[in-house]
């Protein structure tokens, strides 16, 4: 069913809108903010400074964005999901000629108020266009061979160029975030099968191929994963962030050290501390309790966003949504997973919670669409 | 969009039947994460716990020790002084007033000090370890050591120091080190995990800072015990680091100390080239500085003096300074001439004392004019209009060429900081820059080196180098890099007519040596050694009609910075050429009555390696210059600090 088919008198319209404004997602993105504000605060030694009162002020516009974008129309952030997806794949390729550099990588534009990291766009603009082809393709035709590659192309293109920067994390959230839209508008299982396989034969290609003039990725890529499998090998480098946070959560223990009470000596060489690796901060203050109390946030938003996805009743409205609900989940389940020594260090913030502008941004702009959706879904 | 073999209400099912299965797979995915947070955290607690409290093992950087850096005969101009000190870690404080006052009755600090000390803790995060006290005496280590107990949280330690045995000799060529801010952080684009040790030094200009990668080297770890006080109980183990490269540079200590000394307090600079192979043997820039006092942090107070200086001795003249050449241009014009065939060796042209072009009178410094003179005459004397006559023929673009062949208005890549690129104008340039169009009063200006052409010592000392080789003369600095000799860069054929070259260079062997040369009175007294040259006096001003007529200013009765430059460049022995030499002494006067004595005391103590003998001299100025040496405040180079080549 496309947005044309239902009754256009269902749809709340003017200040009706107000009142169907998602609360319970409204209250766990600003409780989950403010769990970040507290620790850059104290990450910062207990100073709004450097980072907290920016944050602050980020998110502060990032939510009006979101009101924003939230009372605008769902159908029209469908018709322009095509012209979104262009003009990030533009600023991704503008990255590739005047993108400013910034601990080993290239992925910012200056833009002089601001530097805006296109790659992360693109999480949420390849989404936004697989919704509306999916909206837009007959529906007997989504398996179909020739169907199937279109929507793979349109995923593996700025994927290219985000592995180009190189930003491994943001590649990979871009390319399962698309996957799962594929796969929730019902692309043959057969499909999936098969690129299980050929994911498998990548990595043995990937680890075939190092040290020859082929291999795919950087030498620290490697390095990471080496110390992931055996972080004892390189105490100092990427092997000592995992150890130290491994430490950190572990002094956190039960209930933790207390706020601003942990030490973080340990953590003192971490260039990530407020970003990537804020988690730990979190976990060693206030402990499992902690820990397993913003986790539990998280799930809460993706249980609510969930039940928004299968609410809407038009095809893009519920793709969207459950396509931006996955990538939301991966940010925080790849964060998680790389702190507590599940997966290799690949560069994923915390969502939320962690110090950066256009993660945030995305997010708030990402959760107006989801906004959108269930506002003026029909009633 | 209805289909007639899908029912829309079957494929909606199939949309929500998979979303619900991949809601489930990320349930499962969370329930794994709560089950790790569960397994760190609450199982394995206590061994991590155990590991961060109690007897807890930390990995800690140690700092390479930072490359040394040698002079061409291996004099050591840099190097690390073991610097005890002591570091207050807030973290392990019990009670910082308790300590402060303890640390007082104990080391006899001032109540400033103390202050100050309790200032600096508290500005920084609990778990810096903070350099309180630099340059301890070793009875005040002992004094700490044996009261730690009163001491919570302060400790003795080691680190290493830069410092510079010669400082104001190479404040400029060498630079400094100092405390990286967080200004070098956002700047520079450097995860090396040493730049977050607090006040960690780098090198913040000259060779320190553009040879950082090369001199700083890379951290050690050592892996250490800790009790739950923090207080280190043993070491494990270490991995070393590597220390950082050691770097010669081509400068000769004894020189320039020599050159600084004899450009004394002026604003001033000078510059030495060995033609043959490109070395910068002196480069100076005065006044200077002590560069020992930035090693540390300089306090607000000396780092105003020094940048509020009208002498501005915080820059580096000889390469950053970009100064209208004067006459000292006017052998660029004579072989751009000569190059393309407009003037004849033997051609004479009238000076009558001023040109007239385009309703505007064009001054030869010489009010009466030179009568009917010759190339070799023009330069001799300097005269102007020869050159504006030359200019003309020319024309600004080949001369613009030739100058660009001869080294002015090219960056060299040199490890130093800003190094200037000058400005060699064109057409389009003043279009570019100015929005006006060239007009021919411009290249008049330009023929004798004033108007837009702008040049740094170190590219007139290049110049005189390739004018006296022929060859393209490129300098270089850096004469080893970790004990490798440096490839000398190449030194092709400059490409101009042998005769024309001879011309010129026969035109400034007669500016030192001539009856009527404008450096006859500084010239070297022995012929084998004499040496060819050129002064120039740049205008800083325009002198105005008005002027003219009442009778120009004096020089003197000018305020300081309205006053000329005084240029010298040249190179000796005229017909072996050895070294080039470049002097501008800014606001300095007459090229040949200022400029000149200084470069040829400079150039003769280049070749001979020693303050020279009074035999070089004309015999009747000879107890003036004994007398001029005799004052020089020198800082000799002792034989025994030379040690072989180098580490």
């Amino acid at each position: 069913m496309s947005y044309l088919d239902y009754s256009v008198r269902r749809i709340p319209t003017g200040f009706q809108r107000l009142a169907y404004i998602n609360i319970p997602i409204i209250v766990l993105l600003i409780v989950i903010a403010s769990i970040g504000f507290m620790m850059l605060f104290s990450v910062a030694g207990g100073s709004a400074e450097p980072w907290a009162k920016v944050q602050m002020t980020r998110f502060s516009i990032g939510f009006a964005m979101m009101l924003v974008i939230a009372f605008i129309p769902i159908w029209f952030w469908r018709n322009i999901s095509g012209l979104a997806y262009f003009i990030s794949l533009a600023l991704l390729v503008l990255v590739e000629f005047f993108g400013v550099s910034g601990m080993g990588a290239v992925r910012w534009l200056d833009l002089g108020f601001m530097r805006l990291q296109p790659s992360e766009l693109m999480k949420v603009t390849v989404i936004m266009l697989l919704a509306s082809y999916y909206d837009w393709l007959p529906r007997n035709k989504v398996s179909n061979i020739f169907w199937v590659i279109v929507p793979l192309f349109l995923i593996f293109l700025p994927c290219f160029l985000v592995i180009r920067q190189p930003d491994l994390g943001t590649a990979l959230l871009i390319l399962l975030g698309g996957l799962s839209i594929m796969f929730v508008a019902g692309v043959s299982w057969y499909y999936f099968a098969i690129s299980g396989l050929g994911i498998f034969f990548f990595l043995f290609l990937i680890f075939y191929l190092r040290g020859t003039e082929f291999q795919f990725l950087k030498d620290y890529q490697y390095r990471r994963i080496d110390t992931f499998l055996d972080p004892a090998s390189d105490p100092l480098g990427a092997g000592y962030h995992i150890t130290q946070s491994k430490i950190a959560l572990g002094s956190g223990g039960f209930s933790g050290r207390g706020f601003m009470q942990g030490t973080q000596s340990r953590l003192n060489f971490l260039p990530e501390k407020h970003t990537d690796f804020i988690f730990t901060t979190l976990a060693e203050e206030f402990g499992f309790i902690g820990g397993i109390s913003l986790l539990c946030l998280y799930f809460l938003l993706i249980i609510f966003c969930g039940i928004v996805a299968l609410a809407c009743r038009d095809r893009y409205s519920g793709l969207v949504v459950s396509g931006i609900t996955m990538t939301f989940f991966l940010y925080f389940a790849v964060n998680m997973a790389m702190v507590m020594g599940l997966a290799p260090v690949v560069g994923v913030p915390l969502p939320l919670v962690s110090y950066g502008g256009s993660a945030l941004f995305v997010l708030m702009m990402a959760f107006g669409l989801i906004q959108s959706a269930d506002i003026h879904r029909a009633r | 969009m209805k289909d007639r073999e899908f029912d829309p209400a079957l494929s909606a099912k199939s949309m929500v039947r998979r979303g619900v299965l991949i809601f489930a797979l990320q349930g499962i995915f969370v329930a794994g994460l709560a089950a790790r947070m569960r397994f760190l955290q609450i199982d394995q607690a206590d061994q991590f716990r155990l590991l961060a409290e109690e007897n807890r093992v930390n990995v800690r950087l140690v700092p390479p020790s930072r490359g040394l850096v040698y002079d061409r005969h291996g004099l050591l101009i840099a190097e690390n002084v073991q610097n005890y000190r002591a570091i207050i870690i807030r973290e392990d404080v019990e009670d910082l007033e308790i300590l402060l006052n303890n640390l007082q009755t104990l080391l006899k600090i001032s109540d400033d000090k103390k202050r100050f000390i309790k200032k600096l803790v508290l500005k920084h995060s609990p778990f810096v370890p903070i350099t309180v006290l630099n340059n301890l005496s070793w009875s005040n280590v002992a004094k700490i050591s044996a009261n730690a107990p009163v001491l919570h949280g302060l400790t003795a330690d080691v680190g290493l120091n830069r410092h510079y045995p010669r400082g104001a000799d190479y404040a400029h060529v060498l630079g400094y080190v100092g405390p990286v801010s967080d200004f070098d952080l956002l700047k520079r684009d450097d995860n090396d995990p040493l730049l977050k040790i607090p006040r960690f030094q780098i090198g913040k200009t000259g060779v320190e800072a553009k040879l950082e990668s090369v001199l700083r080297g890379s951290a050690g770890t050592k892996r250490i015990e800790v009790n739950a006080k923090g207080r280190v109980i043993r070491e494990l183990s270490r991995q070393e680091g590597l220390s950082g490269k050691s770097v010669q540079l081509t400068i000769d200590t004894g020189l320039q100390n020599f050159t600084l000394a004899r450009l004394g307090k002026k604003s001033a600079s000078a510059v030495v080239l060995d033609i043959n192979n490109g070395d910068l043997m002196s480069m100076a820039s005065s006044p200077s500085f002590n560069t020992n006092l930035f090693v540390e942090g300089i306090s607000t107070n000396d780092y105003a003096a020094l940048r509020d200086n009208e002498y501005r001795p915080l820059a580096d003249k000889s390469v950053q300074g970009i100064y209208p050449p004067g006459s000292t241009f006017k052998m660029v014009v004579a072989l751009a001439a000569l190059d393309n065939g407009l003037v004849k060796s033997n051609e004479k042209i009238r000076c009558q004392g001023h040109m007239e072009f385009a309703n505007r009178k064009f001054h030869c410094w010489k009010r009466l004019g030179h009568e009917e003179i010759t190339l070799t005459e023009a330069l001799e004397q300097s005269c102007d209009v020869f050159f504006y006559e030359l200019a003309l023929r020319v024309g600004i673009e080949k001369i613009t060429q030739m100058a660009k062949r001869l080294g002015i208005g090219i960056k060299y890549d040199l490890p130093l900081s800003g190094v200037a690129r000058g400005l060699s104008p064109t057409k389009n340039w003043k279009l570019k820059t100015q929005g006006e169009s060239w007009v021919l009063g411009d290249t008049l200006n330009v023929g004798i080196g004033q108007g837009y052409v702008l040049a740094s010592p170190l590219q007139l000392a290049v110049m005189a180098a390739r004018i006296a080789s022929g060859k393209v003369v490129e300098p270089r600095i850096v004469k080893r890099l970790d004990g490798v000799e440096q490839q000398i860069l190449s030194q092709s054929e400059i490409g101009i007519d042998l005769s024309a070259l001879r011309l010129v260079r026969s035109g400034m062997y007669d500016v030192s040596n001539g009856e009527n040369g404008t450096a006859r009175a500084s010239k070297i007294a022995l012929n084998e050694i004499a040496m060819s040259a050129k002064t120039g006096t740049s205008q800083v001003r325009n002198i105005t009609k008005k002027e003219r007529e009442t009778g120009v200013i004096a020089n003197e009765d000018l305020p300081y910075n309205r006053r000329d430059h005084a240029l010298f460049v040249g190179f000796a022995p005229y017909d072996r050429p050895k070294y080039a030499i470049a002097v501008v002494v800014e606001h300095g006067g007459g090229g040949s009555k200022v400029a000149a004595p200084i470069a040829r005391d400079i150039m003769l103590r280049a070749l001979y390696g020693d303050i020279p003998p009074l035999e070089a001299y004309p015999e009747e100025q000879r107890s003036k210059i004994a007398k001029r040496f005799k004052d020089l405040e020198l800082n000799p180079v002792s034989k025994a600090n030379l040690s072989k080549g180098n580490a």
